[in-house]
């Protein structure tokens, strides 16, 4: 009977980690970004079909980086999860906590259980009725949540996106200022990003019921005038 | 999460079944053994920019009035709505179902059902209620949308199976619809504009409701009037309950003169008559 070569628990996750990270640094980044009217999440995306960014209940998004297929399964797991807690209760008690801490357990189950760790990091975002109540839940591949209160950035170069945005940022912003500083960010000092590279969604704080709507290319180029 | 051999799609009624929170079928017939609220008249008209939906506010358990401000006419999604009737209860949670479902499949899929689609979509709902139907909980919807493909507002009328017929120009369902429906095809006509539908539709409420006992009429006493929504281009829109007070003010106005005269007429008739006698 073989053995298997013993490997330390510790050599395991790292390796794990490393290769969901190296998956997620192959991909483009995003950015989203708390202004005075809602939340505007800004991605780098050529393709106009394959969304990073999309609506999941009345005021919750969600947006990912990485590989499509995995972190459109976690999309449409969350709109299963938040129309049943709907249906079953109240669309009020439909949540952008739970449903983050929901798929923390199912990013950190298959990262330590599984063959290969999602190759995924998510957003969670809701826009309340006072921006004090604005919601962002930053998810990493092995279930680690992070809560940030005026913005984020997913993707390989986080730290160094961070960092711009950080310089960046004020917390005066309406949508075209929040929306060139994300841009900012994403391109760097060597590019520039055009409506045309952009995926743009923003959480609006109004009464209608559903707060996610989709900026068209006609209206980023105009903010981004 | 549901491997991809197993995914129910976009399919919330089949999600809710695999979670089971699919509403329960009773096992033997409540007629008799239990009173169950029910809705009653809802009409449909089409109109030159869309198509006009109203029902009236009475929900009856048996002989007694059990809600007077129920309502009964829905947006199913920014194009289309739903109205019912039977029985009250299983109706309102087919609505909801149906309102989610739609929505359901459009955050799922990324795109909305086409009017179509949604139609059939109801189709099954109600096929899927029969056995419920069977035991006395019968829901009969109409459906009424606005066809982004097409330009032009569409309706369709079920029947307790699940049947699903389109109608060209009017559609009503519930027990004055007999009446209701009579009124709609003698007064309509090609692209009526909105002000005419909504009289018709009004007036067709009204006739349903003099001659049926389980619709409602207008409540003049507590302001309650019959819900009505437009569905264009635009989306569905509620008509301001002002508007509709204004419009049943003028018919009942209308109506009364009418009558006034009548009486008068008799009564110069018998006068006349007496004096020929006397």
């Amino acid at each position: 009977m073989t053995m298997p070569f013993y490997v330390a628990p510790e050599q395991v996750m790292k390796d794990r980690a490393d290769y969901a990270r190296k998956g997620i640094a192959r991909g483009r980044s995003l950015a989203a970004v708390v202004y005075d009217g809602g939340i505007v999440i800004c991605a780098e995306n050529p393709s106009s079909t394959l969304r990073k960014v999309s609506e999941i209940y009345d005021r919750i998004a969600f947006a990912g980086v990485g590989k499509y297929n995995e972190f459109d399964q976690l999309r449409i797991a969350g709109v299963r999860a938040a129309d049943l807690k709907g249906y079953a209760y109240s669309r009020e008690d439909v949540d952008a906590r739970s449903l983050a801490n929901q798929y923390a357990s199912i990013l950190g189950q298959v990262f330590t259980h599984e063959m290969k760790p999602m190759e995924v990091e998510i957003l969670v975002a809701e826009v309340g009725p006072e921006r004090a109540d604005d919601r962002l839940f930053h998810i990493l591949y092995d279930g680690t949540v992070m809560d940030e209160d005026a913005f984020t950035v997913l993707g390989g170069e986080a730290e160094a996106l961070n960092a711009r945005l950080e310089e960046a940022w004020s917390d005066s912003f309406d949508l075209a200022g929040a929306l060139k500083a994300a841009v900012t960010a994403l391109a760097g000092p060597d590019r520039t990003l055009g409506a045309g590279d952009l995926e743009v969604a923003v959480l609006e704080r109004t009464d209608a019921r559903r707060a996610f709507r989709r900026l068209e290319e006609d209206e980023r180029a105009a903010l981004l005038a | 999460m549901f491997s991809p051999t197993d995914d129910p799609g976009p399919n919330f009624a089949e999600l809710l079944r695999r979670v089971g929170l699919q509403p329960p079928t009773p096992a033997t017939s409540l007629d008799g053994v239990l009173t169950i609220t029910h809705g009653t008249t809802v009409v449909a008209v089409r109109y030159a920019d869309g198509v006009i939906m109203a029902g009236d506010r009475r929900a009856t358990s048996g002989n007694l009035i059990s809600h007077r401000a129920i309502e009964k006419v829905f947006p199913a999604d920014r194009h289309s709505g739903v109205a019912i009737a039977g029985a009250a209860g299983p109706a309102m949670d087919m609505v909801k179902l149906f309102q989610l479902q739609l929505e359901h499949y459009e955050k799922v899929e990324s795109s909305a059902l086409s009017l179509e689609g949604k139609a059939n979509q109801l189709s099954s709902m109600v096929r899927n209620h029969l056995p419920a139907a069977m035991q006395g909980l019968a829901v009969v919807p109409l459906f009424a949308g606005y066809d982004l493909a097409r330009g032009t507002g569409r309706l369709f009328q079920y029947d307790v199976t699940g049947g699903r017929y389109e109608e060209t120009n009017h559609a009503s369902t519930g027990s004055g619809s007999l009446h209701a429906s009579t009124v709609i095809k003698l007064g309509f006509g090609e692209a009526m504009t909105r002000q005419d539908t909504l009289d018709l539709a009004i007036k067709a409420l009204f006739m349903a409701a003099d001659e049926d006992s389980a619709t409602g009429g207008p409540d003049l006493v507590r302001g309650i009037y019959p819900t009505m929504a437009t569905i264009t281009e635009e989306g569905f829109e509620r008509v301001p309950e002002e508007e509709i007070a204004g419009r049943f003010g003028e018919l009942i106005a209308a109506m009364s003169l009418r009558e006034a005269e009548r009486t008068t007429l008799i009564a110069e008739t018998t006068s006349d008559h007496g004096g020929l006698q006397a």
